[in-house]
C-alpha cells in the first residue's frame, strides 16, 4: 500500500473547513516571523560570542512545526526537537525566556543547566529534547500511555527526524503506539539530511511515512514548507487519536537550509538543492498565500512584521538582562523534592 | 506480623500501593497473565485491569522511556525489567532521561524501576549481574538494594512515593530462600539509613543485598573463634548512610567492604575511599575489600562459586582482618 502524499492547501473554503478563521492564518504568519526572527537574533549573538557552546536552527522548518504546533489541542502535549522552534512559539513560550536559554541565563527555561533547544515549558505541554535522538519518542508514547490509562481525551505527539528514524527507539515507540492504539502522533521533520547523511544512506523506503503501515496506523507525506497543509493532516491526526482511531506517522517534507549546526557549511548538500528549496521559502509561500488568499493587506503585513520585530527587540533585552546562574545552587539540583511532584502537569 | 518471604513482601508493597494509589501502575513483559517470570505480579490483572498491569512488547526502552513519560503526565510507574541484566537495553532512557529531566526541565520523574538481580543460580553472564554501581555513578537516579522482607516492603512503598527515578535491585537469590516476619500494615523506610543486621567491635563488614547474608553467616562462624563482627547493610546506595558507616567505622577500626558485583569501579571502590579519606585516623588496620573478579558472570556452578564471593571468602578475609 503506498503512503497517501497530502494534497497542498488551496483555498481559503478549505482551510475554514480545517478550523482556522482569518484571524488564525494571520498569527500563523506571525509565529513563522517570530520562529525565523529569533533564531536570527540567536545566530547574531553566537556571533557576538554571546551564546556558549553551539547553536542550531531550524531555518526552511518554520511551517512544519507552527502548522503542526497550531493543530495541537490545549491539553495536548510533545517533544520538540531542535528544529521545531516554531512549535515552542505557536505554544506561547515566550521569546525573551528562549533568548536567555541560548544564553545560558536564569531566566532560560532550563535556568542554564542545559542549552540551545534543549527546553522545556511544562505548563504548555512542553517537554524537553535531549540530544539522543529519537530518545524522545518513547517518552512521547509513555504521555499517549498515561492518557489511555486515564481515559483522558488528549494527545501527545512526538517528533523526529528522518534521522533518527534509523535508531531503535522510532521502531520501539511506534510498535508500541501501533499494538496500544495510542492516541499519539508521530511527526517526522524530514529535512533531508542528517547532518551530512543523505536520505538514501539512511533508509531504503521511499518515505519515512511508508513505515506506518508496518506498525498498523496510517502514514502521510506532506509537503512541508506548506504550512496550511501541515495543519490540516496535523489537525486530522489529532482528532483521529483523540476519538481513539490511533497514532498516525505525518512526514513533513522539508530542506535543512543551513548546515547541522553554526560550524557547519552544509557543504555536502548541493548548490541546486538549496536554489530549488528556497523557491519554496515556508515564509514567503504563505505570504504569497495570504496575500492571494485571504487579502492581507499592505497594511496588516506590516503591522505584523514590526511587531515582530518590536517584540524581538524587548526580548532581547530582557534576556541580556536576566542574571547568570549562580553556581553555588548547582549540586543541590539534582533530585526532586515531594514538594516539586505539585505541579499542575503532574496532576 | 506475618512470616513472609522477599519475594512475597515484594508483591505485597506493590499490591498494597496500588490499591491506595490509583496512579500506581505497572508496566513489563509477561507480567499480566502470567504474573512476570518471577510471579511478584501473578494475579495483579485480575485484581487491577489490563490497563494497570501492562503486558509490553519486548522492548526495554519503550518500557522506561514509556515509564518516564506516563511518570511526567502525572502517573507513577513501577517499571519490571525481567531481569536486571536487561536494563542494558534501556540505558539511555534512565542515564540520558531520566537522570537528568529534573535537573534540566524542573520536572520530577517519580518511576521506580524493578530489578531482579545477582547470581546463585547458573544464571550465567546475562541472568545474574549485579549492575547497581554503574548507575550509582548516574547523578539523579536512586539505588535500592534491600536483603530482607522487612526492607524489601518498606523500601519498595518508598520508592514509589519517592518523586525520583528509583531503581529497585531486587537480588533473585533471597526470593524464596529468606523469609521473615514482616508487619501486616503499610510502612515506609527513609533511603539513605543502614541497618544494622548483626551487632559487633571486632570489625565492621559494609554491605548490602544478597551479601547481607553471607556476612552474616561468615560472621557467626566468627563468633565461635570469639570475635564479633558488625555487620551493617546499606540497604540504599543513593543515597549511602556515610555518617552510620564512618561512626561504626571509627567505633570497631576495622573495615571490610562486601559485595557481589565485580571489584573495579565497584561501590565498594566508593565507600573505601570515603572511609579512607574521613576515617583513615580511626583505622587499625587498611580498608579491605571483598569482590567478585573482574569478569562476566560464569555459568557453570564451579565457575560461579569462584566467582560470588562466598561464606568462606568472607570467613578468610574476615579472619585476617581482625588478626592484623
Amino acid at each position: 500500500m503506498a503512503v497517501r502524499e497530502a494534497e497542498p492547501v488551496g483555498s481559503l473554503q478549505e482551510v475554514k473547513e480545517a478550523g482556522l478563521d482569518r484571524e488564525d492564518l494571520l498569527a500563523i504568519y506571525r509565529n513563522m516571523l517570530i520562529t525565523r526572527g529569533i533564531e536570527e537574533r540567536g545566530h547574531i549573538l553566537y556571533k557576538q560570542g554571546k551564546i556558549p557552546g553551539s547553536f542550531y536552527t531550524g531555518r526552511g522548518n518554520e511551517a512544519t512545526a507552527v502548522g503542526v504546533g497550531t493543530a495541537m489541542g490545549p491539553n495536548d502535549v510533545g517533544t520538540p526537537l531542535h528544529r521545531d522552534m516554531g512549535v515552542h512559539i505557536s505554544r506561547g513560550v515566550e521569546p525573551w525566556r528562549i533568548l536567555a536559554q541560548y544564553m545560558g541565563r536564569e531566566g532560560g527555561p532550563t535556568r542554564g543547566r542545559d542549552g540551545n533547544v534543549h527546553m522545556a515549558a511544562p505548563e504548555l505541554g512542553l517537554h524537553p529534547m535531549v540530544s539522543h535522538l529519537p530518545a524522545m519518542l518513547p517518552v512521547a508514547t509513555g504521555m499517549a500511555l498515561a492518557f489511555r490509562i486515564r481515559g483522558d481525551k488528549r494527545v501527545a505527539l512526538g517528533w523526529f527526524g528522518e534521522g533518527s528514524s534509523s535508531n531503535g527507539d522510532a521502531h520501539e515507540s511506534m510498535n508500541l503506539a501501533g499494538v496500544r492504539r495510542l492516541p499519539m502522533v508521530f511527526v517526522c521533520d524530514n529535512n533531508q539530511w542528517a547532518y551530512s547523511t543523505p536520505t538514501y544512506l539512511g533508509f531504503a523506503v521511499e518515505h519515512i511515512a511508508d513505515r506506518a503501515a508496518a506498525y498498523g496506523f496510517d502514514g502521510v507525506v506532506v509537503d512541508g514548507t506548506d504550512v496550511l497543509a501541515v495543519y490540516r493532516e496535523a489537525k486530522r491526526a489529532i482528532e483521529k487519536a483523540r476519538a481513539g482511531g490511533g497514532p498516525t506517522l505525518v512526514e513533513c517534507l522539508t530542506l535543512r537550509m543551513e548546515g547541522h549546526a553554526v560550524h557547519d557549511d552544509a557543504f555536502y548538500v548541493p548548490k541546486e538543492m538549496f536554489e530549488q528549496w528556497a523557491e519554496h521559502d515556508p515564509l514567503e509561500r504563505y505570504r504569497t498565500w495570504l496575500r492571494s488568499h485571504a487579502e492581507m493587506t499592505d497594511d496588516e503585513e506590516e503591522d505584523i512584521t514590526s511587531a515582530v520585530k518590536r517584540l524581538l527587540n524587548e526580548a532581547l533585552e530582557r534576556a541580556e538582562a536576566s542574571p547568570l546562574p549562580e553556581p553555588a545552587r548547582l549540586e543541590g539540583s539534582v533530585f526532586a523534592s515531594p514538594e516539586d511532584l505539585d505541579t499542575p502537569h503532574h496532576k | 506480623m506475618a512470616e513472609r518471604t522477599y519475594i512475597q513482601a515484594i508483591s505485597d508493597a506493590l499490591r498494597e500501593e496500588m490499591r491506595r494509589d490509583q496512579r500506581v501502575f505497572v508496566l513489563g513483559e509477561d507480567i499480566g497473565v502470567y504474573g512476570g517470570a518471577f510471579k511478584v505480579t501473578l494475579g495483579f490483572q485480575e485484581e487491577f485491569g489490563p490497563w494497570r498491569v501492562i503486558d509490553m512488547p519486548l522492548s526495554e526502552t519503550a518500557i522506561v522511556g514509556g515509564a518516564t513519560g506516563a511518570a511526567l503526565m502525572g502517573l507513577r510507574p513501577v517499571a519490571e525489567m525481567q531481569f536486571a541484566d536487561f536494563i542494558s537495553c534501556a540505558w539511555d532512557h534512565l542515564v540520558t532521561v531520566a537522570a537528568k529531566q529534573f535537573f534540566r526541565g524542573g520536572t520530577p520523574v517519580p518511576i521506580v524501576v524493578r530489578l531482579p538481580s545477582g547470581g546463585g543460580f547458573s544464571g550465567g553472564p546475562f541472568h545474574s549481574q549485579n549492575p547497581e554501581s554503574s548507575f550509582a555513578h548516574i547523578p539523579g537516579l536512586k539505588i535500592v538494594c534491600p536483603s530482607t522482607p522487612e526492607d524489601a516492603k518498606g523500601l519498595l512503598a518508598s520508592a514509589i512515593e519517592d518523586p525520583n527515578p528509583v531503581l529497585y535491585f531486587e537480588h533473585k537469590h533471597l526470593y524464596r530462600r529468606i523469609k521473615s516476619e514482616v508487619p501486616n500494615e503499610r510502612y515506609t523506610i527513609p533511603f539513605g539509613q543502614a541497618r544494622e543486621h548483626r551487632p559487633g567491635e571486632d570489625a565492621t563488614v559494609v554491605t548490602w543485598g544478597a551479601m547481607v547474608h553471607t556476612a552474616s553467616e561468615a560472621a557467626d562462624e566468627l563468633a565461635g573463634e570469639g570475635f564479633e563482627v558488625q555487620v551493617l547493610d546499606l540497604r540504599t546506595l543513593i543515597p549511602w548512610d556515610k555518617e552510620r558507616v564512618l561512626e561504626d567505622v571509627r567505633r570497631t577500626s576495622k573495615v571490610l567492604v562486601l559485595h557481589e558485583d565485580t571489584r573495579t569501579g565497584g561501590f565498594g571502590a566508593e565507600i573505601a575511599a570515603t572511609i579512607a579519606e574521613e576515617a583513615f585516623e580511626d583505622l587499625d588496620a587498611p580498608v579491605m575489600r571483598l569482590a567478585a573478579p573482574d569478569t562476566p558472570v560464569p555459568f557453570s556452578p564451579p565457575l560461579e562459586k569462584a566467582f560470588i564471593p562466598q561464606v568462606e571468602d568472607v570467613l578468610a578475609a574476615l579472619r585476617e582482618l581482625v588478626a592484623y
